[in-house]
């Protein structure tokens, strides 16, 4: 029983970390630009996809393509805010239209992913795939057995550090400031000379980015089929609003809890349960506490 | 003159809809317009609280199913009674479902409200998934009962219950749209500090507009469990189902009654026939293409379209 | 002093550990035509927001006509008769400017309208704020003036006998400011009591019989124009030490 419980947590943990990638770019563009990009999940799937792709054909580590393939999504991003500036924010439409031009484009995406590859379930090869560390090994625990799976591993280390990078990207440069100042903060902004428009296509393209990484974190962890990104969209938006709109560490704590949430209502209740987890606390969160646990009150 | 109009009308097609099951004999035109005015009746529930009243809802799929699976539950439970009973108490679960969900978050910003319809459609999907009773994830098969009286069978039933359920979805919508609730709502969609200042209940009229929402995409999906025979969680809370609630009206045009029949119409035929034609992945893509490229390049629909055109002919004439 | 139309008693607003409002008194007359200032962020318009429910308040009651409307709904008070413009005015977008002033009508003033044709009663309301050859424009091109004109226009049509009027005439030109006040004399006038919030000065000792001065959340002064361009403390507040 406890053997599971700690297991359950420290699979948590690990799942929580890669969740804070996925969630990683829609604190920025939700919290922080008040777009409310539904189709964030969508743009992973398309980074798992894209590391498939390469994988299969090249023999290249996913995380090592989704890296290489960085650029592109951050000029898809710039691509996607340009057409969403024009078409709604510039006319003041982006309430309604704006949700659902996002709805529609993560229904587009999945459809052409579909068109092109069906709807099996693909998957990738790494060598640490199928392998894990038996923490045994290291800390003598007695009876229990406590494993870290290398599949689990990797993606939250590499998970950790991007989230680290963004933080410190945000918190130390100028054009970082600069996107946390966007919607909050109108006069610093002209203090510092930034124009609005380009601050947000350049923060749209870095969130677009994470999602590259995002998706080749969640090939590694299990096999992808073009509607697994749904599920996705009530994860990072309760990480998002249970993080404090917009706050990076708040986002990656928040993702740990829902990591734990899931797996140990997937150990415990039955993994059929699990997906609801994470919408039944954002409700609870959004009934209760709309700012979020580590809100900015 | 024009109410004259209206009711004559509606009372003409529902007419017209009786005369077509005695002369008609190809079934499958049964089919093909069933699944026109389900489309037509999920586009006009969503445009009542998304279009009228301004809040998008991207859980139209769980209401929908919501209303299938009390048809199941009922089915299941009491030996198949009659499917209007099923039809009544369907929109009945789904607007008392919608009312809950409208008091727990209506308080939020939009954005709020339209990410925890998602969870409320997740949330029921695995209910759902987890309930052996109706089936559970393997699905539920219901025999369609061989006798039907008056009709020559049963999708012909089916066909003259969800034209009625049209007709009464347009009526409903129609009268929201053009009384008083209706511009008060109006008034929530523009700027609902405002419309609270200016004596307008909001929260209240929010909450009848999601119980409305709510009934009406019950009622749609009510007689869907026999119109497919075969229900499981996956198809019945379809993402495509939210997609196309949303494309109907955004296609049609959001800010009247009309939007949307128009609207259901259009993109229910373009649907039937591509899917018949060509194939059914295309179609999908063709309905999400549709969507985005109305919503930015004419994100009045059609009918806003039409207003524009007969503006600049008016000019034109002057 | 009649009986107040308004009694505001002990009113106390907490945002988080910001105490916006701390234990505010102010009444009103019938009629009467009061004037509140403070510098900046000194709470005018949270108590504004709190007399006409937009907030509610923690501590103390709000008493209108004799009846504790404390905690009720805003659109509640407006029944009521308590009307408030907004300092950026927020006209209903998709609405041609008549039927900006028939929600009100349809809604706060429901229960207390003329039996007579509407669209009557909602041009009469236009052709006090000059707008009636523009009925039927659409509200969301407006000019700025225009913009305000309707705001009055639409607080008119639902027949406050208290109107709460938030910074109007900001950002408007001096002769558009001498309209505005012209406007809102006319509604005093015709028996409505009126809270004004005003940052020009010339406008508010022009406008006002009585004076409130808040300041970072509490009462410093209140009286006539007079007394309170000589009250040290509201010299003190404004200019600093």
């Amino acid at each position: 029983m406890i053997e599971l419980f700690i297991n359950a947590v420290v699979a948590g943990v690990l799942l929580g970390g890669f969740y804070a990638a996925v969630a990683l770019g829609l604190s920025i563009v939700f919290g922080r630009l008040d777009i409310v990009n539904i189709a964030h999940p969508a743009f992973v799937i398309i980074g798992s996809y894209m590391a498939f792709y390469v994988n299969e054909n090249f023999g290249l580590d996913p995380i090592v393509t989704s890296f290489l393939f960085l650029p592109v999504f951050f000029l898809l991003g710039i691509v996607m805010y340009r057409f969403y500036y024009v078409c709604f924010e510039r006319t003041g439409q982006e309430s309604l239209s704006g949700l659902a031009y996002f709805f529609g484009i993560m229904f587009i995406i999945e459809v052409l992913i579909i068109l092109v590859y069906g709807v099996d379930y693909r998957n990738v090869q790494a060598p640490y795939i199928g392998h894990s560390l038996w923490i045994n090994d290291w800390i003598p625990l007695g009876d229990f057995r406590v494993s870290l799976p290398y599949r689990m591993l990797v993606p939250f280390v590499v998970a950790a550090v991007v989230t680290g990078g963004v933080y410190l990207y945000l918190s130390k440069t100028y054009l970082g400031r600069a996107i946390l100042a966007v919607s909050q903060d109108r006069v610093a902004l002209q203090l510092m000379g930034a124009n609005p428009i380009k601050v947000k296509q350049w923060a749209f393209g870095i969130a677009i980015a994470t999602a590259a990484i995002a998706g080749a974190l969640l090939i590694v962890i299990h096999p992808v089929e073009p509607s697994v990104g749904r599920l996705y969209i009530g994860r990072v938006f309760a990480i998002v609003i249970l993080g404090g709109m917009g706050s990076i560490s708040g986002t990656f704590f928040a993702a740990l809890m829902i990591g734990i949430a899931e797996t140990l209502i997937s150990t415990f209740i039955g993994p059929s349960w699990a997906p609801a987890a994470a919408y039944g606390i954002l409700l609870v969160t959004l009934a209760v506490r709309p700012q979020g646990l580590f809100g900015r009150a | 003159m024009k109410l004259n109009k209206f009711w004559f009308i509606i009372a003409a097609v529902f007419l017209i809809g009786i005369a077509f099951t005695m002369v008609a004999d190809n079934e499958f035109y049964f089919y093909a317009t069933y699944a026109v005015m389900q489309l037509m009746i999920m586009g006009i529930a969503w445009n009542i609280l998304g279009g009228f009243t301004g809040y998008v809802n991207f859980g139209s799929g769980g209401f929908f199913a919501a209303g299938a699976y009390t048809t199941v539950f009922l089915h299941r439970a009491f030996d198949a009674p009659p499917l209007l009973i099923a039809v009544l108490v369907a929109p009945m679960v789904c607007g008392l479902i919608g009312l809950g969900v409208g008091y727990f978050t209506l308080r939020l910003k939009g954005v709020y409200f339209a990410i925890a319809t998602l969870a409320v459609a997740i949330i029921l999907e695995t209910i759902v998934v987890n309930w052996e009773f109706v089936g559970g994830a393997g699905g539920y098969y219901l025999l369609i009962p061989e006798n039907v009286v008056f009709f020559d069978s049963y999708i012909e039933w089916l066909f003259v219950l969800i034209l009625a359920i049209t007709l009464i979805a347009i009526i409903v919508s129609r009268y929201l749209n053009s009384s008083k609730i209706g511009q008060g709502l109006a008034a929530i969609r523009d700027d609902e500090l405002a419309a609270e200042s200016m004596g307008v209940p909001t929260l209240k009229l929010k909450l009848i507009s999601t119980t409305v929402m709510g009934g009406l995409m019950g009622a749609a999906g009510a007689p869907f469990p026999y119109f497919i025979t075969f229900v499981e969680p996956v198809s019945a809370f379809n993402l495509l189902v939210a997609v196309m609630a949303i494309a109907v009206p955004m296609i049609g045009g959001t800010a009247s009654w009309i939007g949307p029949v128009i609207g259901g119409l259009l993109l229910g035929t373009i649907q039937e026939t591509v899917t018949v034609n060509i194939s059914s992945e295309l179609n999908l893509l063709i309905v999400g293409v549709v969507l985005v490229g109305f919503i930015s390049l004419a994100p009045q629909g059609i009918t806003g379209l039409y207003q524009d055109f007969m503006r600049k002919r008016r000019k034109g004439n002057d | 002093m009649t009986e107040p139309i308004l009694s505001v008693t002990n009113l106390t607003k907490r945002f988080g550990g910001f105490v916006a409002l701390d234990g505010v008194d102010v009444s009103l007359g019938d009629k009467e035509r009061l004037g509140l200032i403070g510098p900046n962020g000194s709470g005018k318009t949270t108590l504004i927001n709190c007399i006409s429910g937009a907030l509610y308040n923690e501590q103390g009651k709000v008493n209108f006509e004799g009846s504790d409307v404390t905690g009720t709904t805003a659109s509640s008070r407006a029944k009521l008769g308590i009307i408030r413009t907004f300092q950026i005015p927020r006209p209903f977008r998709s609405m041609t400017i008549i039927e900006n002033l028939l929600i009100p009508m349809e809604y706060a003033a429901s229960g207390r309208m003329e039996s007579r044709n509407l669209r009557d009663q909602a041009m009469e309301s236009l052709e006090i704020v000059g707008l009636q050859d523009r009925a039927d424009e659409n509200s969301a091109n407006l000019t700025q003036i225009d913009m305000r004109r309707l705001e009055l226009a639409r607080a008119l049509s639902a027949k406050p006998s208290l109107l709460l009027s938030d910074e109007t005439m900001a950002g408007l030109s001096s002769s558009e400011v001498d309209e505005v006040l012209d406007i809102l004399f006319a509604l005093n006038g015709r028996g409505v009591a009126v809270i004004m919030i005003e940052h020009i000065m010339r406008a508010v000792m022009k406008y006002s019989e009585r004076i409130v001065v808040l300041d970072a959340g509490k009462k410093i002064a209140d009286g006539s124009p007079d007394e309170i361009v000589n009250n040290r403390d509201v010299e003190r507040a404004y200019l600093g030490e």
